[in-house]
This record gives structure tokens, sequence and C-alpha cells, in this order.
């Protein structure tokens, strides 16, 4: 990890802000709080300001509940596929991580599967597993960042990991991508992780330039080459500019082998409190 | 009545099977099952007369269905569970393993009827876990249990979570018949156990518990006052078969976990008064994973546990125990595959004598549906007079192939 202390509090108000200054008059206070410690260059201070932008216009949703198909396809072409559903929590501010709980339906020997996720920034997460054939609960060890979620092409930190302030930033150039038939002007931002035991070196994210999403990243393993490409497609916008991607694809070069993420229509504001995510849950998902 | 219950079930089951869909339930009805296969080798000739000889098959039926409110307050689960066993007449035994309703209130959850309830941290030895009835004839390793009457009232606090339980029914622990390996020299007499109350199984039996998380540490507390699930046996007057003894126990037990890194530290003790002296156990270690160990990213994890018992080792007064003074060693390694491929090995070995029991498993899915199991289960190293010498010649291999709905 990349340590330059920082408080976490100073941070959050740097990124509030931040996000501020982006948002219109600035007051006073903003205009004298300092940049994160990690920059030091305009390239990573535009980068961190494009990331920003990016993470608003997703935050604010409060709470939302979503079915998804996860689609594993191996170098041979032969595919598996399981349902799930995730509930979310977004917590108030940037210095902490949301909470989670991701359910399984699919394959029927592993239905009813759950795992809670509370989330933090640079800390280790807190992970809990429900496994319904002892009706146990696990508190299990968040270590594996790296390791393969269910099976699949996109890691545990790809889920967990979208927080702003887990990353530094640092902007590249403009570029124009095509991703799901859609050719979009993109902001190239380069990102490494700030946490523990992440199996990438750094990230390269490409946010497109009208609606400030992510639409593409690439991530290269602790060697620094190439391991997987996600394409994030079919943006949808739920009331106030609360954006989603419902098409995800994760294509593992080393190995050939990708993974689709397809969401349903998300649901918003359903009133989950922070008493849904708590492990006593997690045995009536189902 | 056994052979009605035995045939109502697996019907139930079938239904389920049939009618059942997995699906993902956001409200209404939900329907599920399985059916398996299970063979059972054992390698050696058998240690007493009457027991079968070679291979033990059976049949596993299960059935899953679900119903939830649109606003998620109401639920409703019933799990009908049947094992039809070519051998052993006390292994063809059939059970609701749930079969309750559940409210969720704002400020309390409510659960009435059959439930399953699992306490603990442990993974060689589930010493505080209380609730639920071994099903002592499915398999030695204690990990299946009888659904269990129960009025439970569940609330949430800042402080932690409170649950207080209401059991009035005790279920018997069942126990491998006279055809059935893995047993001693006589069969225990299921149909004629002593209680030590006048209520015999109806007794009412009380439970709380309290547990809570802070940062790295996850805790609980808890107590039990009612019949005990672990008996211990009498000679029957003709000195045929056993009797299981269920005495009124007091228990206090504590739970806790350390979660830091890769390293998992565990711990569970207990305190039971009720059978002979009051006595304490304890079951404590630790699990180590090795994160990503291949390139596609398989895990190994490495696990230590000390089990240590100060019961009265008189078996007419407090239950027989394997765990009085042993050490579990045991790996496991995940493959992280789109097929869930996992192998887990391990040995629980008598400090004192050397006695081991010593267990292997593998598994995968096949496909989208069948789900494949092999286990062997060994002794090794038997002392006379070890807990395990009446099973030393009962290794066994199991396949068990299972097709979920």
């Amino acid at each position: 990890m990349k340590t330059k202390a920082t408080n976490p509090l100073s941070k959050s108000l740097l990124a509030m802000a931040s996000l501020l200054a982006l948002a219109g008059p600035v007051p006073a206070f903003a205009q004298e709080a300092e940049l994160p410690a990690w920059i030091d260059t305009d390239s990573e201070r535009r980068g961190y300001d494009i990331a920003i932008r990016s993470d608003n216009s997703d935050n604010g949703f409060g709470d939302s509940r979503v079915e998804a198909t996860m689609t594993l396809r191996n170098a041979a072409g032969q595919e598996t596929s399981r349902q799930l559903s995730f509930q979310t929590l977004e917590r108030a501010d940037n210095t902490v991580g949301d909470k989670s709980v991701v359910v399984f339906h699919t394959p029927a020997d592993v239905e009813g599967t759950a795992l809670l996720s509370h989330a933090h920034i640079l800390e280790p997460d807190d992970q809990w597993l429900y496994l319904p054939a002892l009706a146990r609960v696990r508190r299990i060890s968040s270590a594996n960042k790296s390791g393969p979620f269910v099976g699949s092409e996109f890691a545990f930190e790809d889920f967990t990991a979208v927080e702003l302030n887990k990353y530094e930033h640092n902007y590249l150039t403009t570029e124009a991508i095509t991703v799901g038939g859609e050719t979009l002007p993109t902001d190239v931002v380069e990102r490494f992780p700030r946490y523990e035991n992440s199996g990438y070196s750094r990230q390269v994210s490409y946010i497109d330039q009208t609606i400030h999403q992510v639409r593409r990243i690439e991530f290269f393993d602790r060697r620094g080459d190439h391991l997987k490409t996600l394409d994030l497609g079919d943006y949808r916008e739920y009331g106030d500019g609360i954006w989603r991607a419902h098409r995800l694809v994760m294509t593992n070069h080393q190995t050939g082998k990708s993974t689709d993420l397809v969401y349903g229509d998300f649901e918003f504001g359903v009133g989950l409190t922070d008493n849904d995510f708590v492990r006593g849950v997690l045995e009536r998902q189902y | 009545m056994r052979t009605l219950k035995s045939l109502i079930m697996p019907l139930l089951v079938l239904a389920a099977v049939i009618f059942g869909a997995s699906t993902a339930l956001s409200q209404g009805w939900d329907a599920g099952g399985s059916i398996g296969a299970e063979a059972r080798i054992f390698s050696d000739d058998p240690a007493f007369a009457a027991q079968e000889d070679g291979v033990q098959t059976s049949i596993i039926l299960e059935g899953d269905f679900r119903w939830r409110s649109a606003d998620r307050r109401h639920q409703f689960v019933l799990v009908p569970w049947a094992r039809i066993d070519a051998v052993d007449d006390a292994r063809s035994h059939a059970d609701l393993r749930e079969g309750f309703y559940r409210f969720v209130g704002d400020e309390l959850t409510v659960e009435a009827g059959l439930i399953k309830v699992f306490w603990g941290v442990t993974e060689s030895r589930h010493l505080v876990d209380i609730i639920n009835q071994t099903d002592g004839v499915e398999d030695s390793d204690g990990e299946d249990k009888l659904g269990q009457p129960a009025i439970r009232l569940t609330r949430q606090t800042g402080w932690g979570r409170l649950e207080a339980y209401l059991l009035p029914g005790f279920r018997e622990r069942t126990f491998p018949g006279i055809e059935g390996r893995l047993r001693g020299p006589l069969i225990v007499d299921t149909d004629a156990p002593l209680y030590e109350h006048a209520d015999e199984e109806r007794h009412v039996d009380f439970a709380a518990r309290w547990s809570h998380y802070l940062g790295d540490w996850d805790l609980g507390l808890a107590a039990f006052h009612g019949t005990s699930r672990e008996p211990f046996f009498v000679p029957s007057t003709d000195g045929q078969s056993l009797r299981p003894v269920y005495t009124i126990i007091s228990q206090l037990s504590a739970d806790v976990q350390l979660t830091r890194g890769a390293w998992l530290w565990k711990g569970e003790a207990i305190v039971r008064e009720g059978q002979g002296d009051t006595f304490a156990a304890f079951t404590g270690g630790l699990e180590y994973t090795f994160y990503g160990v291949t390139a596609s990213g398989a895990d190994l994890g490495l696990l230590v546990e000390y089990h240590s018992d100060g019961r009265d080792n008189d078996p007419s007064v407090a239950p027989p125990t394997a765990f009085d003074n042993d050490v579990f060693l045991g790996g496991r390694f995940a493959f992280n595959d789109m097929n869930d491929t996992s192998l887990l090995g391990g040995a629980i070995i008598d400090v004192e004598n050397g006695s081991s029991a010593v267990l292997i498993e593998a598994e995968r899915r096949l496909g989208t549906h069948i789900f494949v199991e092999i286990e062997g289960r060994f002794t090794a190293n038997i002392d006379p007079a070890d807990a395990l010498a009446a099973v030393q010649d009962d290794n066994a291999v199991s396949l068990r192939i299972t097709r979920h709905f």
C-alpha cells in the first residue's frame, strides 16, 4: 500500500469541498481546504476531479435492491449462470463504505447462501457468509480481495472497492472508445489502489464526458501486465441523475474466460436501514 | 407410525421436486428440493454379528417450500426431509427439518414452529450449539440436526442481538439400528428413553443468547436450561440394549472469533451442571488461509483446534465424549472455480493415547443441478480404551450424488 498518512475526516471534507466546487458557488471553508496529500501534479488533480464527478453521479441513492444474472464462460465457451440479488445501503459520506447483502438463488445447491459486507475505505471490509445447509453464519476474512467472486472473473474487490477514496487518481488523456456499439469520447484516468491486499497494481478507467459514467476499466496485475477488461453498458438513469450500468462484461485476457453480469431494474428508496445489514438478517433472505 | 411417516414425507418431498423450480424469490411461493443417492462402502468386516457387511445404499429426499408476503414481514418455511436406507431400518427416517412461521416487525422478529439454529464458530466440534437435537444416525460428524419445536423472539439493538427461546418439546437423538454400522456392541433402544424430569419429552426448555460484533471481534453469550440433547446410557434389564438417559441441565456458553487479515482465531467454552459434577469444556484454535495459491485463484486454509472436556468419565453419569483432550489438524483447498470444487482433510487426535479419526472430503458441481460428494472416514491407531474403539472396523467411503431442483 502506498501510504501518505491522511486524516480520514479531513479527506471527507475535501471530497465534499470538491463536490461543492463542481456544483457551484464555493463556500469559504472549501477554498481553504487542502487537497488529498497524494496529489502532487496537475494531472493527479484533474484525475481526482473527474473521479469525484463520476462518483457523485451515482451517489445519493440511499438504498437499493436489484436482481442480477451472472453468466460465467470459460475459454472453450462453456457457460454456467447464477442468479443473485443485491441490497445496498449507501453511507452518508465518503469516509465510510456502503453496506450490502448479496443473496444467491441459483445454482440450486447454494440457494439461500448470503454474503453481508460492511465496506471500509482503507481498512479491510467486514464480511459474514450464511450457509443455509447448516443455518450457520461465518465471519470470513476479507484479505482475499483479489480472489474470484463465486468462480467468476470478478474479484471481491471489484464489487467492494468502488469507493472514491480507495484510490489515488491520475488523468492520462482523452480518447474515444466503443462500448456496446456506442462510440463515446472519454477521459482516461488511471487509479492506484490505496488499500491492502489488492490484486492490482493499477487500473485504467474510461469515463465518458457527457454523463460522467465509467464505461471501461482495464485491470493490471501486480506484475503490471494487462489482466482483465470490464465493459459497462446499458446505462439507465433513475430519477435525479442516479445512473446505473445494467450490463457488465468482464474479460480475462490471460485465461480467455469471461463473466457477464446483467442487472434487472433497480429499486431505490425501499426503506432499508442499518438493521437490515446485520448478521442476524442473513438467515431470512430467501 | 414410523412407516407411515416414512411414506408421507417422501411423497411431500417428491411433490416439491415435481412442482418446484428454483427461482429468485421477492414475494409469493418458491418451491425447490433435491433427490440424492448415497452409497457407503465399508472396507472391513463388521465387528458385531447383526451388522450389514459391504455397501449401504440409500436415497435422500428434501423439499424446500417458502412463502413471503410482498412487504417481507410474513414468511412461511417448510423443509420436509427423508432418508430411505436399504440396510438399516433405523436410518430410514423422516423429519421436518424446518417448518415455521416468521413475523419480522420493526422491533421484534417472532418465529414459531420447527426451527433450525446454529451457534458457534469452531469447525471440528460444535460445543456451544445446543438448540437442535443431533440426527445421530445420519453421520458421525454431528452436523445433521432435527427440527426443534420453538418460539423464538429476536430483537436487534445498538449493543447487539438478543434472542429468547421457548422450547416446548424435546426431540430424541437418533442412533443406528441393529443392522447399522458406526455403533457400539449394544444398540441404543430409542423406544425406551429415560428422563430425569417427570414431564419427559414434554418438558419446556428455555434458552437465551446475546451476540454482537465489535470491529474484528464477534462475540456470543448464551444460557440454556432444559433437557440435555446429549444422553448418557444405562443397560436395559435384559442386557441386550442401551437406554438413553436425558437429564435436566443448565449450561452457560461463550463463543468468540477474532478475524484479522488471513487469520481467524476461534474459541468456544461451556459450563454445564446436571450430569455428574459441574464441568467445563473448551474448543479453540485458529485458521490461516493462503489466498491465490494457484494462477486461477485457489485458496488453501489450514486449521488447528484443541479440545478439552472436564466431564465425569463415568458413562452412567455423564455422556461419553471423544473430545476430552484432543487436537484437530485440518486443511481445506478451495479451487474457486465455477463448479465450486473443494477438498477437505482433517484428523482428530487424542493427545493421551494417539487414537485418531481421519476425514477426507471432495466435492464439486456437475453442470447446473448435480452435486457430487465423496467422503472417506477412517480411524487409526485406536487405543482399546478410547471412545472410538467400538467403530474402528467401520472405515468407510461414501459417494453421494444429489440432483437439485
